[in-house]
C-alpha cells in the first residue's frame, strides 16, 4: 500500500513517533527505537550533554532516525526560540518541536506563545512541529505561520488518559491541511489505534513506553497499533451505530406496493 | 486541600500497613510523573561568613570558626573539579552575609559558573526582586530558600539576630524570586526545629499552593532536611524518625505530584536509597559542605555547616542509581540568555 507520511517534504514509512524522556536507561530507549522502527524521535535539548559520551542521549538515536529536538523548559516564545537556535547551533538539526509550557503543575502548552515562536522559527527555516492544546484558531494561525504539522494533545501529558480531546482533534483533522500528530496522554496502543482510525496522521508516545515493564515490547505494540489504525482509516472504516438497523426504516414506504 | 487534622492523623498513624500504602501511592505517582530519572547536582560552598545567628547552624555569626570566602580563582578550581565529575547543575551556597557576599560577588560567581555548568542555583541570603532580576540576567535559574519553620514563636527563638530574624521578609522570598523570572524555586522546612510538625507541614503546603497559583510556570521543589547535631549541640524539639520522615515525603508526593523532592547528603545512604523508590526526584552527589572543601582545604581543618552522612562520589552515586535501575540525570537545563 502506497501511503507515504510526509512532513516538510520528507517521507516516512512509520507514523509512530517516540519521546525519549523517563526511560530507566539509555539501552531501553535504544531497544524501543529499534523494535518500533520509529523514524522520528523527540529529545529535549535540556537533556542533551554533548560532552558526556555515555550519557549523551544522541548516541542512542540511530543516524537514519530524524531527530526532533524539543524546547522543553521554555516558558515563553522567546525562550523557545533561543533553545531552538541553540539546538541547531549544537548540531541537532533544524527539526524542532515547540513546547512552551508555563504551568509546572498541569504542563499544558501555551498556545499563544507557541504561535509566536512558530512564526519566528519557521521564517528562519526551521521545520516546526508545534505542540498545542487542540484549538482550531491556534491551528489555523500555526499553519499560517509556517508550521509543518500540528501536534494536539490527547490528554494531560504523562497521564495515560487517552483521547480525551477527541472531538476537538476531529475538527483539526477536518479543517487543517498539514499533518495532525496526536502527542501526549496516549497511554495504550488501543488509544493510539483509536486516534489513527479517526484520521490523525501520526501518534507520538513516551511515558507509557518508558515506564512499561518492557519498553521495547510496548513500543513495538504501539507501532503496530498505529499501523493498524491507519490501515483501518484508509479502508473507509464504517461508522459505529448504536442500534441494529434495518436497511430503510424511514423511507421504505416509498417502495411498498400499495394495495 | 488537606486539613491539619488529616496531617496529624497521618503522622499519628504508625501502623506498618498505612505507611506502606501511602508509600505505594507516592511511588506510583513519582514513576508516572518522573519515570526513573533522578536529577543530580552538587553543592558548592563559596563562603561561610554569616551575619545571622541561627541557633542550629554551624555557620552562625557567634560561632568562633574560621571564616573563609573563596576568591574567583579559588572557586574556579572547585567548579572545575565538580564539572570534571560530570555534574552540570550547581547549587552555590553562602552564609547569609550581605556584607561579605554582596550581590556583586554572587553575580560574578554566577557569570563564572556559566562557563562550567548549565543549571545554576543559589542558596544565599534573601534579596529584593530587582536583585534577583540581576542574578537571573547573570545566569542564575534557581533559588533555594527555606523558611526552616512556619511556627513564628519557634522561628523567633531559633533566629536570634541578623537579617534572618525577619520572618515575613523570608517568607515572601519565593514570591520575589519568581517575580524576577527564576525557573526553579526550592522551599522547605527544617524538620525537628518545631515540635508542631503537622502545622509546619500545612503551612508549607499552603505556601507552595500560593506560589503555584501566583507563578504557575516555576518548577517548585521541596526539601525536608532533618535537624542534626552540630558539634554535639542539640537543638531539635522533636525527633522525626525514619518512619515519620518517609510518611512526610510520601504525603508530599501524593499532594504535589509534579513537585520535585530533594534529598540531601545529610541522610544516610541506606535510607536515601529506599526513599528514591518512593518520592525523591533530585539528590546531591559528591557533596562537601566545607568552603573550599573539594580542592582547596582539608576538611578536617574546617567546621562544615552540617555533618555529612553520605560521602559517596558522583561516580559512585551514578553507578548505584544505574544498578537500581534509575537513570542519573546530569543535565537538565540548557543555559540560554535570561531576560524577562
Amino acid at each position: 500500500m502506497n501511503d507515504p507520511f510526509i512532513i516538510a517534504g520528507k517521507t516516512f514509512k512509520s507514523r509512530f513517533l517516540l519521546g525519549t524522556g523517563k526511560f530507566r536507561n539509555k539501552k531501553e530507549l535504544a531497544d524501543s527505537i529499534a523494535s518500533s522502527e520509529t523514524e522520528i524521535v523527540t529529545v529535549a535539548l535540556r537533556r542533551i550533554d554533548l560532552d558526556r559520551h555515555e550519557d549523551n542521549v544522541l548516541e542512542y538515536v540511530p543516524k537514519h532516525v530524524t531527530l526532533l529536538t524539543n524546547t522543553s523548559g521554555a516558558r515563553n516564545a522567546q525562550e523557545a526560540v533561543r533553545l531552538a537556535r541553540l539546538a541547531k547551533a549544537s548540531g541537532c538539526g533544524h527539526w524542532v518541536k515547540i513546547e512552551v509550557i508555563n504551568d509546572s503543575k498541569y504542563l499544558l502548552p501555551d498556545n499563544g506563545e507557541t504561535v509566536k515562536a512558530t512564526e519566528i522559527l519557521a521564517a528562519e527555516g526551521f521545520v516546526v512541529l508545534p505542540y498545542i492544546s487542540p484549538d482550531l484558531y491556534t491551528a489555523r494561525a500555526l499553519v499560517k505561520a509556517g508550521a509543518a504539522t500540528v501536534m494536539p494533545l490527547g490528554s494531560l501529558i504523562g497521564s495515560n488518559q487517552g483521547l480525551r480531546t477527541k472531538g476537538l482533534i476531529r475538527v483539526l483533522i477536518d479543517e487543517i491541511d498539514v499533518p495532525i500528530i496526536v502527542d501526549a496522554g496516549i497511554g495504550a496502543p488501543s488509544q493510539a489505534a483509536e486516534a489513527m482510525e479517526m484520521g490523525v496522521d501520526a501518534v507520538l508516545a513516551n511515558t507509557a513506553v518508558a515506564t512499561a515493564a518492557n519498553p521495547a515490547q510496548l513500543a513495538k505494540a504501539f507501532a503496530l497499533a498505529v499501523a493498524a489504525g491507519r490501515s483501518a482509516y484508509l479502508s473507509g472504516l464504517p461508522a459505529q451505530c448504536p442500534t441494529a438497523s434495518a436497511s430503510s426504516p424511514l423511507t421504505g414506504f416509498l417502495y411498498d406496493n400499495p394495495q | 486541600m488537606i486539613t491539619l487534622n488529616k496531617i496529624q492523623q497521618i503522622l499519628d498513624d504508625t501502623r506498618r500497613e498505612s505507611i506502606e500504602e501511602m508509600a505505594r501511592e507516592a511511588a506510583r505517582i513519582t514513576r508516572q510523573q518522573f519515570g526513573r530519572a533522578i536529577g543530580l547536582y552538587t553543592p558548592l560552598y563559596l563562603s561561610n561568613y554569616c551575619s545571622s545567628h541561627c541557633t542550629y547552624c554551624g555557620f552562625h555569626s557567634h560561632n568562633k570558626i574560621e571564616r573563609i570566602k573563596l576568591a574567583p580563582e579559588q572557586y574556579r578550581m572547585e567548579m572545575g573539579h565538580i564539572q570534571a565529575q560530570g555534574i552540570r547543575n550547581i547549587l552555590m551556597l553562602t552564609g547569609e552575609s550581605y556584607k561579605h557576599t554582596p550581590l556583586s560577588y554572587l553575580k560574578e560567581a554566577a557569570h563564572i559558573a556559566g562557563e562550567y555548568f548549565q543549571g545554576i542555583a543559589l542558596e544565599v541570603h534573601p534579596m529584593q526582586t530587582d536583585e534577583y532580576k540581576e542574578l537571573f540576567a547573570a545566569g542564575v535559574d534557581g533559588i533555594a530558600v527555606y523558611q526552616e519553620t512556619y511556627d513564628r514563636k519557634r522561628y523567633a527563638q531559633a533566629h536570634l539576630s541578623g537579617y534572618k530574624k525577619d520572618y515575613d521578609f523570608r517568607r515572601d522570598t519565593p514570591q520575589r524570586a519568581a517575580a524576577a523570572g527564576m525557573r526553579q524555586i526550592s522551599m522547605g522546612i527544617l524538620l525537628g526545629l518545631s515540635e508542631h510538625v503537622a502545622e509546619d507541614l500545612l503551612a508549607l503546603y499552603n505556601h507552595v499552593r500560593e506560589m503555584e497559583q501566583s507563578h504557575p510556570g516555576v518548577e517548585y521543589a521541596l526539601s525536608f532536611p532533618r535537624l542534626r547535631t552540630v558539634k554535639s549541640q542539640e537543638f531539635a524539639r522533636c525527633d522525626i524518625d525514619d518512619a515519620a520522615f518517609t510518611k512526610i515525603l510520601a504525603l508530599t508526593r501524593v499532594l504535589f505530584p509534579r513537585v520535585g523532592i530533594n534529598l540531601s547528603t545529610r541522610e544516610d545512604p541506606r535510607l536515601r536509597d529506599h526513599l528514591l523508590e518512593i518520592a525523591i526526584t533530585r539528590m546531591s552527589a559528591g557533596s562537601n559542605t566545607a568552603v573550599g572543601g573539594y580542592t582547596l582545604l582539608k576538611e578536617e581543618n574546617q567546621d562544615p555547616q552540617f555533618d555529612i552522612k553520605d560521602d559517596r562520589s558522583v561516580a559512585q552515586i551514578a553507578a548505584l542509581l544505574r544498578e537500581k535501575n534509575f537513570d542519573p540525570v546530569f543535565t537538565d537545563w540548557r543555559r540560554i540568555e535570561n531576560s524577562l
